[in-house]
């Protein structure tokens, strides 16, 4: 548990804080689902540190997975926002 | 050596994950939010998880660890500009209004047919093709 790792951290936590703000005030649906999307790929990035905190590697399957779920749910928000069909 | 330089590169990662979603609170509109916040936290994820590669090859001596964040990186560079788009093509259909201060809608002429005042005008050194008839001719 080296100070460097926490210190970075630290400030993932923050820039996840200014997200989670965003998604709470956002004025539309469009500020919120950008807001989700950020958060997805910050948190993939949380899960490297773990794996460099613990030494574990299961903590890089979990990023990669984490990652393209988040895609495949901000596709479908936006498909969502956008009116159409999910089968289009 | 290695580990320091690892170090380094986390450390700038997550500096621009600062300054990206500090741009994502602090920008007026969608499109400008989606801007800032997209690119800088996808640089910014992509040097963190560069940098747990390196300390998997050479501090932690773990290379499953070190191709899974570099095949990691590589997902999130390819996924995070198409999900940007989705969402812009979205917000735009969804009725998203532009900031004030824009100066230049591409899709909205496209969709439209709406120009901004600026390019509305006719180019005035284009020769005119009209035929001047005379009074012989008429």
């Amino acid at each position: 548990m080296s100070p460097f790792l926490v210190f970075v951290a630290g400030g993932l936590l923050l820039a996840a804080a200014m997200c989670l703000l965003r998604i709470g005030r956002g004025p539309t649906a469009p500020d919120r689902t950008v807001a989700i999307d950020i958060l997805g790929t910050l948190m993939a990035g949380f899960c490297c540190l773990l794996a460099i905190w613990t030494g574990q590697d299961f903590y890089m399957s979990i990023a990669i997975a984490w990652s393209l779920v988040s895609f495949i749910g901000t596709i479908a928000l936006a498909k969502y926002l956008e009116g159409r069909q999910y089968d289009e | 050596m290695s580990e320091t330089i690892a170090q380094w590169i986390i450390g700038v990662g997550l500096m621009f994950d600062l300054l990206g979603c500090l741009g994502l609170v602090r920008l007026p509109d969608v499109y400008n939010r989606l801007q800032a916040g997209t690119k800088c936290v996808t640089l910014g994820t992509c040097m963190i998880m560069f940098g747990t590669f390196l300390y998997g090859v050479a501090a932690l001596d773990r290379p499953q660890m070190a191709v899974q964040a570099l095949l990691c990186a590589v997902f999130v560079l390819l996924t995070s500009p198409v999900a940007a788009h989705a969402i812009a093509r979205g917000a735009y259909r969804a009725g998203a209004r532009l900031w004030e201060g824009s100066v230049i809608d591409r899709l909205g002429e496209d969709l439209h047919g709406v120009r901004p005042p600026a390019e509305r005008a006719e180019p005035a050194d284009q020769p005119a093709a009209v035929h001047h008839f005379t009074e012989s001719e008429s």
